[in-house]
């Protein structure tokens, strides 16, 4: 028997967009075309002037660090102690997250260092956006 | 303008508090509602409005005996209660109630007959944060405050202060949890739960229950206790996601409720003899003194360091110990409130002498919803 892993996202018609892209390597944003707002969570209109009128398309990747915990505690999917953590993307919506390829220490996440996605594939439907340390 | 046309005339808490194994979560309600109502001198054909949160007001008034002409089920977390208090009093000036009654129950501790609260996969908390490993409170609601604590140089010593000072109200107070003084090393070399955020940093997890009555204050007068006036009111909410806070550093819904209320109440900080602010975790009496504006922003914790809401401060805080030390069923919103009422009573453990103007603040979820209820002792 394999052990639990970590709760999974179930895609809505409203985000299926966003979880297509993450499977296909991509992490998609929406903008409204009537007001240029930027926004996530995933949906069809825009939170900031209401137009039904939003395009998505690929976003950069790149964040920094905006802010986390170190959780200690056990998590079904997680070796503790990980983090929880919050990025600010470079488009201006945050999300939340996991850090990978970098130790799990207050010394080494320190807040507003540069992150870029990395996308770790949890089945055929889900793979999630986590972040790691910029590279150069 | 609601300025003390309603009041409190019953508030009670359960019996016991703390780890009730042999009552159910419907019972904390019930034995929480039957000794507000006989605190105020009412039976249940008396009651004709009901409110509470977590559970249905459908339960809570089929469970009493209770035909309501009113009810409220807003359920927005632990500040449930406070927004109830608001939503009673416009109920009842409107007439649609005469007598209300907001019921909380909770068996947060030792789980009996009370449901579970998870996150489905398909909500946007399922699909954008629980993937990433938060579980409960603890690894959620702490997530800003690294984002406050750089922007402000607030340190993790800082941020234990508030539980020792806490611990301090707790020491007065018979019915607390934790009454035995601690250190801030204490809080620091208390277990790590999920970093900056130790053990003695987050709330207690108990059993326990609470109920108010409300009426009309020209009723108020006829009941046995002295009544508690209600002076003005807020609400508001921001997110479900912790994540989409817009300013990890304050909270958007704490800077609507408080000054709601403050305008409602028609009084400014300086007149507030006595606080609670809702203290699920360690961080929280900061938010909100800096977002109801009784200190300016990044100021908070040198206040509190500096002993102003200690025991003899000039601003009393979390006067029965908090939700750190006190009590803290999940949702605690009841129990700040019972602590303001009986502090406007006169009647708190840890009085503050002469008080005549308590503020109440409460937080839902987490940084999701909040609501600020201003009382006062001084007749219309």
């Amino acid at each position: 028997m394999p052990e639990p892993g970590r709760a999974l996202p179930q895609p809505t018609p409203e985000t299926q967009h966003f979880w297509d892209g993450t499977r296909e390597g991509e992490l998609r944003l929406q903008r409204c075309d009537a007001c240029g707002k930027v926004y996530f969570p995933p949906r069809p209109f825009c939170p900031a002037c209401a137009s039904r009128k939003v395009s998505v398309f690929k976003a950069s990747g790149k964040a920094i660090l905006w802010s986390y915990v170190i959780h200690h505690r056990p998590v079904p999917g997680f070796t503790p102690p990980y983090a929880i953590a919050v990025v600010q993307l470079v488009e201006g919506p945050r999300m939340m997250t996991n850090i990978v390829d970098c130790p799990q220490t207050p010394e080494a996440l320190q807040l507003d260092m540069p992150l870029e996605v990395a996308f770790e594939k949890q089945n055929d439907n889900i793979t999630l956006p986590l972040f790691r340390p910029a590279k150069g | 303008m609601r300025r003390k046309t309603v009041a409190i005339v019953g508030a009670a808490e359960t019996t016991k508090l703390g780890v009730i194994p042999d009552l159910s979560q419907i019972q904390l309600h019930a034995d929480a509602a039957l000794n507000a109502m006989a605190d105020a001198g009412l039976r249940p054909k008396d009651i004709d409005g009901v409110a509470t949160a977590g559970d249905s007001p459908v339960q809570i008034a089929h469970y009493l005996g209770i035909t309501p002409t009113w009810v409220d089920g807003t359920s927005v977390g632990g500040c449930s209660f406070m927004i109830h208090v608001r939503h009673a009093a416009a109920a009842i000036e409107a007439g649609l109630a005469n007598t209300i009654l907001i019921t909380h129950g909770e068996s947060g501790r030792s789980r009996v007959g009370n449901p579970p609260r998870a996150a489905a996969p398909a909500s946007l908390q399922g699909q954008f944060e629980q993937p990433y490993g938060p579980m409960g409170p603890p690894s959620m609601f702490t997530v800003p405050v690294l984002r406050y604590m750089k922007t402000y140089g607030v340190t993790e010593q800082q941020i234990a202060q508030v539980c020792v000072v806490q611990r301090e109200w707790a020491g007065k107070n018979p019915r607390a949890t934790f009454r035995n003084p601690i250190t801030t090393d204490d809080v620091l070399n208390s277990r790590m739960i999920a970093w900056p955020f130790r053990l003695l940093m987050c709330c207690l997890v108990t059993d326990g229950g609470g109920a108010l009555i409300l009426t009309s204050a020209d009723r108020a007068t006829s009941f046995p206790r002295k009544p508690v006036y209600i002076l003005g009111t807020g609400e508001s909410v921001e997110t479900p996601m912790v994540s989409q806070m817009e300013d990890f550093t304050s909270s958007r819904a704490f800077r609507v409720a408080g000054p709601t209320a403050f305008r409602e109440a028609g009084i400014t900080q300086k007149d507030v003899d006595h606080l609670m602010i809702y203290d699920a975790f360690a961080h929280l009496p900061l938010y909100g003194l800096e977002d109801l504006g009784f200190v300016p922003r990044g100021e908070a914790a040198a206040f509190i360091a500096e002993r102003n809401t200690a025991p003899g401060g000039k601003l009393p805080l979390n006067t029965n110990g908090g939700g750190l030390s006190y009590m803290h069923s999940g949702m605690y919103g009841m129990y700040a409130l019972q602590e303001s009422v009986r502090q406007m009573r006169g009647i708190a453990p840890a009085q503050v002498d002469g008080a005549k103007i308590s503020v109440c603040h409460g937080v839902g979820g987490m940084f999701a919803a909040s609501g600020t209820i201003i009382f006062s002792n001084e007749a219309p």
